[in-house]
């Protein structure tokens, strides 16, 4: 997954379609996400989300009841997201027994479509850690070698 | 929601040869063009480019010496870029935490409704 930012998960104890509709429904949204959800979750469906004083518009990309949610937002006003001027945002619902769920989410950008396939199917093989972990891990190499 | 300024960054070490050169320049910092060229499967022309965009970035600053100079980590950049993602991680916890809250709780309901 090239470009991956940030991938969290959390283990949930309720059903699959119970989580779908917690992060799908707009009412429900508004609960845990923007302050306002104008959103109707068919793939391709254009909506607006909005947080205080700010906003900005998501297009839904995929919706598969109870197992794949994902849609992209921050992109330049007036364009089309697609890859590269956004950030996908994609929730996967993994059924753990009847009454458990584990979601993931990750957010991701920049996919880069440019890049040689070896390239990317080596930063696929290779680099499972999201740019957050990257950059600690970065952050203390550098610590280590400052002196004192 | 990620700023212009961010998204120069995330591009900057979004490329896996990039995140090479740059793991080079932080573990061993005061380093040449040339000596970062003999140490990666690239050729010296790309270690160049990438230091541009490095630089560009702002993780980069290269100080005149010789005749290429040398590049070191903008720690400054690196603490804040650090600092950034580890915010949206929080941020992404909280949002996966209240998501658990009300699951757990419809779900509840759910089967209170049920019963009776």
């Amino acid at each position: 997954m090239p470009g991956l930012v940030v991938e969290r998960e959390v283990l949930i104890e309720a059903p699959a379609d119970v989580v779908w509709r917690t992060i799908t429904e707009p009412d429900q949204m508004s609960q845990w996400f923007a302050d306002r959800v104008d959103l109707v979750v068919e793939p391709g469906a254009h909506g607006y989300m909005q947080f205080g004083d700010q906003g900005g518009p998501v297009v839904v990309e995929t919706a598969d009841p109870p197992s794949r949610f994902s849609f992209r937002w921050n992109y330049p006003a007036g364009e089309e997201p697609v890859t590269g001027n956004s950030m996908l945002v994609e929730f996967t619902l993994t059924p753990e027994s009847d009454e458990r769920t584990r979601l993931l989410v990750t957010e991701s950008g920049h996919e880069l479509r440019d890049w040689p396939d070896e390239e990317k199917q080596r930063y696929a093989d290779e680099h499972r850690e999201g740019w957050a972990e990257y950059l600690d891990r970065l952050a203390s190499v550098h610590a280590e070698r400052r002196p004192g | 929601m990620t700023t212009p300024a961010d998204d120069e960054l995330w591009s900057a070490i979004a490329d896996p040869s990039r995140r090479q050169v740059l793991d080079l320049v932080v573990s061993n910092g005061d380093v040449s063009a040339s000596w970062l060229a003999g140490r990666v499967p690239f050729s010296r022309q790309a270690v160049a480019k990438h230091l541009v965009v490095l630089e560009r970035a702002g993780l980069v600053s290269r100080r005149k010496q010789g005749r290429g100079g040398l590049y070191q980590v903008q720690t400054d950049r690196l603490d804040r870029a650090t600092r950034a993602m580890a915010e949206l991680a929080a941020q992404w916890d909280r949002r996966l935490a209240a998501i658990k809250r009300l699951a757990e709780a419809a779900h509840a309901e759910n089967k209170i409704r049920r019963r009776s």
